[in-house]
């Protein structure tokens, strides 16, 4: 499956196992990419880092 | 049964769980917690039990309050979490069961924070109580250094800066152990090697087998037992070896991660934590 990143419009390549709520980074820009739905396909900017995330 | 696995942020970790419980028949039901507004006592997903993986501590908390005041048992249990979210409470908690850990002092303003320092001795080890990662850790090697440590804690942290966490720095052989308990039982374990004094494998730290000895049985099983009161969880123990004093415990991680450590130890873990939590409503005991 394919699509864009948010940021460049580059076209990302995804795995056919991906999962809603997984993490991509776009290998042009490197943004952080969250996948919000599967179909159809639709990425957003992934959250950034909180203080406490973490084990 | 109905599995639900509690997270936002779908990490390997997440993956390889919800794998394991596809291969042994059971498709999870994912519950992302930023979808969750109820009332209390009213968050009835349609599961029997919930794994709780959210990579936001605070959030995961709340979250596991809410399906167990709804009567949906959790892994780990709010109780557990609660204690090894904190390193306060973690801290107070081995201390109660008599747990070997570093010297800590619990210092509650800037002033108080550098008479701790100055108590444990150079270096000392600065944490915030709630962190993980290695995120803000600082070693402070000399009164300078913990002068400007407070200072710049106490004008740019927040409010969560304003309790100093000070611990002695042991002198360990450029590595920790990473101990994973199942139960109250260790399952596996690694060491995590790396010339900087802190080894977390997210800060660059190398994995390696650490074999499981009849002493880090012993320690996790007792650290275990103390955080969870005795239930178990799916726990992640930190060790350190002091030269004089044996194994320490560092800490206790409550939402482990383990990408690294599967084809390191031998140990299929998340299949070890599925076969656990369903365990824990009685299936398959």
């Amino acid at each position: 499956m394919q699509t864009e990143c948010v940021e460049c419009g580059a076209v990302i390549t995804v795995s056919e196992d991906v999962m809603q709520g997984e993490i991509l980074a776009c290998s042009d820009c490197g943004a952080e990419l969250e996948v919000i739905e599967l179909e159809p396909l639709t990425l957003d900017l992934a959250p950034m880092e909180m203080e406490d995330w973490g084990e | 049964m109905r599995v639900g696995i509690l997270c936002s942020r779908v990490r390997v970790e997440e993956k390889l769980l919800f794998a394991a419980f596809e291969a042994m028949g059971i498709s999870p039901l994912r519950l992302d917690e930023r979808t969750i507004a109820v009332q209390v006592g009213q968050y009835l997903p349609e599961v029997d039990v919930v794994l709780e993986r959210s990579v936001s501590t605070g959030v995961g908390l709340v979250a596991a309050q809410l399906l167990e005041a709804a009567g949906i048992p959790t892994i780990n249990r709010y109780e557990t979490a609660a204690v090894c979210a904190d390193k306060i409470r973690t801290t107070i908690t081995l201390e109660r069961a008599g747990v070997p850990q570093p010297r800590t002092e619990i210092a509650l303003s800037a002033e108080a924070a550098l008479t701790a320092i100055e108590r444990i001795g150079y270096p000392a080890v600065l944490k915030p109580p709630v962190g993980s990662w290695g995120r803000l850790l600082a070693r402070v090697n000399d009164r300078d250094a913990a002068e400007a440590v407070i200072e710049h804690k106490t004008v740019l942290g927040g409010i969560g800066h304003q309790v100093f966490y000070v611990q002695e720095y042991i002198e360990k052989p450029a590595r920790d152990i990473r101990a994973f308990v199942v139960g109250t039982e260790t399952i596996c374990a690694i060491y995590r090697s790396s010339p900087h004094w802190i080894t977390n494998t997210a800060r660059g730290g190398a994995a390696s087998n650490c074999p499981v000895t009849p002493d880090i049985a012993d320690i996790c099983h007792r650290a275990a037992a103390a955080v969870s009161s005795g239930a178990g969880g799916v726990l992640a123990i930190d060790l350190l070896e002091d030269p004089a004093r044996g194994l320490l415990v560092c800490e206790v991680n409550h939402t482990m991660e383990f990408r690294n450590s599967i084809d390191t130890t031998g140990v299929n873990i998340p299949e070890r934590i599925a076969w656990y939590v369903l365990e824990s409503v009685g299936v398959l005991a």
